[in-house]
């Protein structure tokens, strides 16, 4: 919304007549130069790299041999490789499990640091300050809670009278625990976009709605949800997009990608082909098989929005 | 008779009400704040437990039943990890590799969305299209052509290739941010500074950067912690021992100097120190960046 409504500004600037010519070229050259570091750096980093990494990823690239070209065998690999099967499994099973599950801990956080109570800025900073913890600390952090002998979250199983669990050393448990890391550690920045959300949300809508007799769910449900569902869109988007290539530091320092593959997830199988296999060919055709189901997803997201975002001022409700 | 007794009742009829309602605010209240504080306490025992353990003597981290205090406190640990790893050296890379890319970062970043907000040229349109685009690349599609580059240049086992893209290019959402900025400043100051014979750098420098320090704070935190925190990419480039950054010495002290959990947590804390330092300092700032990157679309 902000970037069309940003093009028109551009346009009314570029309306304003230009009395003079050599003035304007000199603009030219000037705007140029302004953003010459940026362009460059662009260019070199991130536009000609992305090109790039689709030419790398047909070829084949290894450390021992001179690159040669393959065409799409890289891809055709991938089909009967069970890794990268695996890898994909896993990766959507911690997105699809994780985010939601971030997000809905993340908006019940907001709703209640939204009433109006003395001491909510303390509360707030309690729960955002997990998320502010660098990943390094947080995994080595977690690594310690799930210390199958002298760690807290067993200490705390045994006080429940329950039974030790491996947790990250455990096929079953390893995605889970790793979702509960994220719960601990991820929902802080959701947290305040919703609470800033909330809080944009006109009083007026609720007293009208008081007044024609909604109750308090009502509120929430009529008011509330459709007034927010743009935060918690684009919340989802940003989440699910930044899980798919997320996670890396917390699995790499945590099980690094075991037990038995239990939580390879797609960028650290990436890393392992790149820079331990040296398969440069096969991991970038990877990232960009990567890249390809990030902008289906945006896609697909951006179409089912059209469904149950409202925004304000449109006519769709 | 009669009158007058109704008029009692609903008197104290109107007093019950209040006195319920004010009840009922009490109860809301007391629940909330049940539920807050035991939320709290879930959220606050890992790092509760983080800065127990680094304060634990060698040794009785390893016990059944843990201990919930330290006994004895140990604070000794902090001046320790500092003899037993080459912790000094890690902080003094982690400091110069995030100072010098997030000084720059910022710098070009705001002279690039200065130019987009208030410069003609041509190919600009395509230009801020691409940038607004690259938003959504994910960073592992440019790393292995990046890193296939960098070794051929020689860049691998420098600080080079965590600082130059960065300092170029790093961030397309920042530059986006502040062209959006620099919209909301009228432009009637810029072309009074003209007037004045001020050229465009000079504007950019004397008028645009000074009102826009509060964005600007918020990019350089961004980037602060963005850097700080970073791993994959000085995993992948920095291999020498005394080239490592905090976050991957870390990991080191763990494969190599196999490090006691109390030392661990210890560094671990120490890595967490300047963010806290500088989210006390500047909450607002810290806040903002959050709520503008979340709705950056």
């Amino acid at each position: 919304m902000s970037i069309t409504k940003a093009a028109n500004l551009g346009d009314q600037l570029r309306a304003v007549p230009s009395r003079r010519s050599r003035f304007r070229r000199r603009q030219e050259i000037e705007g140029l130069l302004c953003i010459l570091p940026w362009l460059i750096g662009f260019l070199c980093f991130k536009f000609g790299p992305m090109l790039a990494s689709l030419v790398i990823g047909m070829m084949q690239w290894d450390a021992l041999q001179p690159p040669r070209w393959v065409g799409l065998e890289n891809f055709q690999t991938m089909l009967s490789d069970p890794r990268w099967y695996s890898a994909l499994y896993n990766t959507a099973y911690l997105s699809f499990l994780s985010v939601p599950l971030q997000l809905t801990v993340a908006f019940l956080f907001a709703l209640i640091l939204n009433e109006k109570l003395r001491a909510m800025p303390t509360f707030r900073t309690i729960f955002y300050l997990p998320s502010q913890t660098p990943l390094v600390a947080t995994a080595f952090l977690w690594n310690w809670i799930y210390h199958p002998d002298f760690g807290l979250a067993n200490a705390l199983m045994s006080m429940l009278g329950l039974p030790p669990q491996g947790w990250l050393f455990d096929l079953d448990l390893a995605k889970p625990s790793l979702i509960l890391i994220t719960l601990w550690s991820g929902i802080g920045v959701p947290m305040i976009i919703f609470l800033a959300g909330l809080q944009g949300v006109p009083e007026t809508l609720y007293e009208a709605a008081s007044l024609d007799g909604a109750g308090a769910w009502a509120r929430f449900r009529h008011v509330t949800i459709p007034m927010v569902s743009p935060v918690i869109f684009f919340n989802l988007i940003i989440g699910i997009i930044a899980s798919f290539q997320g996670f890396f530091t917390i699995v790499f320092l945590t099980t690094g990608g075991g037990p038995v593959y239990a939580t390879l997830i797609y960028v650290v199988y990436i890393y392992f082909r790149a820079f331990q296999d040296f398969k440069m060919g096969y991991a970038a055709a990877l990232a960009w098989v990567l890249f390809l189901i990030i902008m289906a997803m945006t896609a697909i997201q951006f179409f089912l929005a059209r469904r149950w975002v409202y925004y304000e001022g449109s006519d769709r409700a | 008779m009669s009158l007058v007794q109704s008029q009692e009742q609903i008197a104290f009829r109107r007093a019950q009400t209040r006195r319920q309602a004010k009840f009922k605010l009490r109860l809301r209240n007391f629940i909330l704040y049940a539920i807050l504080i035991a939320l709290s306490i879930i959220y606050l025992l890992p790092l509760y437990w983080m800065i127990s353990t680094s304060l634990k003597l060698t040794g009785s981290e390893m016990v059944i039943p843990p201990q919930w205090i330290p006994d004895p406190i140990v604070w000794g640990n902090y001046v320790d990890i500092f003899v037993q790893v080459p912790l000094t050296l890690y902080i003094r890379n982690s400091t110069l590799i995030t100072l010098t890319a997030t000084i720059f970062g910022v710098l070009t970043a705001s002279l690039a969305g200065y130019g987009f907000a208030r410069l003609q040229f041509p190919g600009r349109n395509l230009f801020f299209t691409l940038c607004i685009a690259s938003l959504m690349l994910p960073e592992i599609v440019t790393l292995i052509p990046e890193f296939i580059l960098f070794r051929r240049i020689g860049w691998v086992n420098t600080f080079l290739p965590l600082i130059v893209p960065w300092s170029l290019a790093g961030s397309s959402f920042a530059v986006f941010l502040f062209r959006q900025y620099c919209l909301t400043i009228p432009l009637e100051l810029d072309e009074a500074a003209r007037v004045d014979g001020a050229g465009t750098l000079r504007i950019w420098w004397s008028i645009i950067v000074p009102l826009s320090k509060a964005v600007l704070a918020t990019l350089a935190i961004l980037s602060f912690i963005h850097h700080w925190n970073e791993f994959l990419r000085p995993l992948i480039y920095l291999g020498r021992p005394e080239l490592r950054t905090l976050a991957i010495g870390l990991r080191a002290f763990r494969g190599e100097y196999q490090l006691a959990w109390n030392y661990m947590m210890a560094v671990a804390l120490i890595m967490l120190l300047p963010i806290l330092v500088l989210f006390f300092m500047a909450q607002r700032q810290f806040v903002q960046g959050i709520v503008m990157t979340g709705i950056k679309g």
